[in-house]
């Protein structure tokens, strides 16, 4: 459980400046961006995410190999389970439509 | 060298090992701790102790959150969510794991509103979405994680969310690593620090080790070349005499950590006089509570907590393994009575435990091979 998301930003959240969109092989999630407050990333900056909140930039090349690591560790199927999971999507974006383009992102429960 | 073809970069692969072989002394046998779970899991899914000379021994250490958290505090924790209407939110990781009267898993079964979440803002979130109900949030993890629960507080306070809570087991590397160096029986030339804690906290809480310990560190990344160069550095240290903190995955971890998280954790944490690691016994100053300024939504200090109390598994010998005393095998109940789909002890739990990850990666080889062996003959 220690180890990293690499993604990108592709947006940032209006009126909640804490909360970046990021994409992850194709898929997109809303991620806090709050532990990076003193180095803010811009859109097209590449970040760690652990447990849904971005915790350190890195370099576009770092990234893609910190993919190719989860891959490789047979990590990389429950990687994207959990950026699917996060379920910060359905908060606020009711406004803005928003919903519909990031997908239902709905907390799995336990089956 | 059968795995190096699979890696990344096998030129560098195969020159990191060949000065591995140069730098190791002959005749000197180097016990060398990896702190990470994630490192364990790394080190035997990439099969590195095979390409490694025999005299290099990795042990590995107490970083598995999972693993070292007390059976007593996941019984506390579900006693909680008996509470009519409450919703138990927690990390994949700790479903399946065993508390007295069942895993998280098990009380789903038996009517418990137990919800698997990724994210502790994503527990918030479903207290936002269910403000009739109140949401308790499982906490675990070492200092990569602790700071996002901190913030997902911080959030609920400045809401005024109040149908939330953190039941906080979140703990502290550096006191597991100092008990474990004064255990008598423990004998350790070097470590390789985690990588995504020091991310947090930086290389600087690990000079005492160098200093006062005399034993190198080097933080290290997860990759295969990353770990055998973090094993280069620390024999290049070993055979200079030194003893020095340095730090090999610097693409990532920045010296000082980042203060932003050190502050968010600063602001909602303490350190618990003391609090029990599975197989470790007690320890001072290891763990996180929540602050009074935050008593509210701290599960603790809202709710009557059982406060049980739980001895390991008599039979387990997971404190010796995790000090590295045995090898996950050397343990009575290894592969018998405890195996990842029945653990016993503490780390056989999360995959990232080393008895799991010698379970899944050595062990099964073995058995395999043994069957091999014997349809042939």
């Amino acid at each position: 459980m220690c180890l990293a998301i690499p993604g990108k930003i592709v947006s940032l959240v209006p009126d909640e400046p804490h909360l970046g969109v990021v994409e992850v092989t194709g898929v997109r999630r809303r991620v806090d961006l709050g532990l990076l407050v003193e180095d803010m990333p811009k859109i097209g900056d590449w970040v760690l995410i652990h447990v849904g909140f971005a915790m350190s930039r890195i370099s576009e090349q770092d990234a893609t190999e910190q993919m190719q690591l989860l891959t490789m560790l047979g990590e990389g199927e429950a990687a994207m389970n959990e950026v699917r999971g996060y379920g910060l999507e359905e908060r606020g974006d009711f406004r803005t439509g928003e919903k519909h383009r990031l997908g239902t992102g709905k907390t799995p429960t336990v089956q | 060298m059968r795995f190096v073809d699979e890696f990344r970069d096998p030129g560098l692969i195969t020159k990191a090992v060949e000065e591995i072989h140069r730098l190791a002394q002959p005749g000197r046998h180097y016990r060398i701790m990896e702190v990470c779970g994630g490192h364990t899991h790394a080190i035997y899914r990439f099969g590195l102790k095979d390409i490694l000379p025999e005299d290099i021994e990795l042990i590995h250490g107490p970083g598995c959150p999972v693993c070292v958290l007390p059976m007593g505090r996941i019984d506390d924790g579900l006693a909680l969510a008996q509470k009519n209407g409450t919703i138990f939110a927690a990390f994949g990781d700790m479903m399946r794991v065993p508390g007295t009267h069942g895993s998280p898993f098990e009380h789903k079964a038996r009517g418990t509103d137990v919800r698997i979440v990724y994210s502790p803002a994503d527990a918030l979130q479903i207290a936002r979405k269910n403000p009739k109900r109140h949401v308790i949030f499982f906490a675990i993890g070492f200092e990569t994680t602790a700071p996002s629960t901190a913030l997902t507080l911080m959030h609920a306070k400045r809401e005024a969310i109040r149908n939330f809570s953190v039941f906080c087991n979140h703990v502290t590397i550096v006191p597991a690593i100092r008990a474990i160096l004064d255990s008598p029986d423990m004998r350790l030339d070097a470590f390789i620090g985690p990588g995504h804690v020091s991310t947090v906290i930086g290389c600087r809480p690990y000079e005492w080790i160098a200093r006062a310990e005399g034993k190198p560190v080097v933080t290290s990344g997860f990759e295969p070349l990353d770990l055998l160069q973090s094993i280069v550095m620390l024999l290049r240290q070993l055979r200079a005499g030194e003893a020095r903190v340095e730090n090999q995955y610097k693409r990532v971890v920045p010296w000082e950590g980042n203060r932003a998280a050190l502050k968010a954790m600063a602001e909602v944490f303490e350190l618990r006089p003391h609090f029990e690691w599975r197989g470790l016994g007690f320890i001072s100053q290891s763990a996180l509570r929540i602050r009074k300024e935050y008593a509210d939504w701290d599960s603790e200090q809202r709710f009557d907590v059982p406060e049980t109390r739980v001895a390991d598994p008599k039979a387990a010998q997971c404190g010796e393994v995790l000090k590295g005393v045995l090898k996950p095998a050397q343990c009575k109940l290894f592969g018998k009575e405890c195996t990842p789909e029945h653990p016993i002890g503490a780390l056989m739990v999360s995959s990232e435990g080393s008895c799991a990850a010698y379970y899944n990666y050595e062990y099964r080889k073995t058995a395999s091979l043994v069957t091999e062996i014997s349809s042939v003959a």
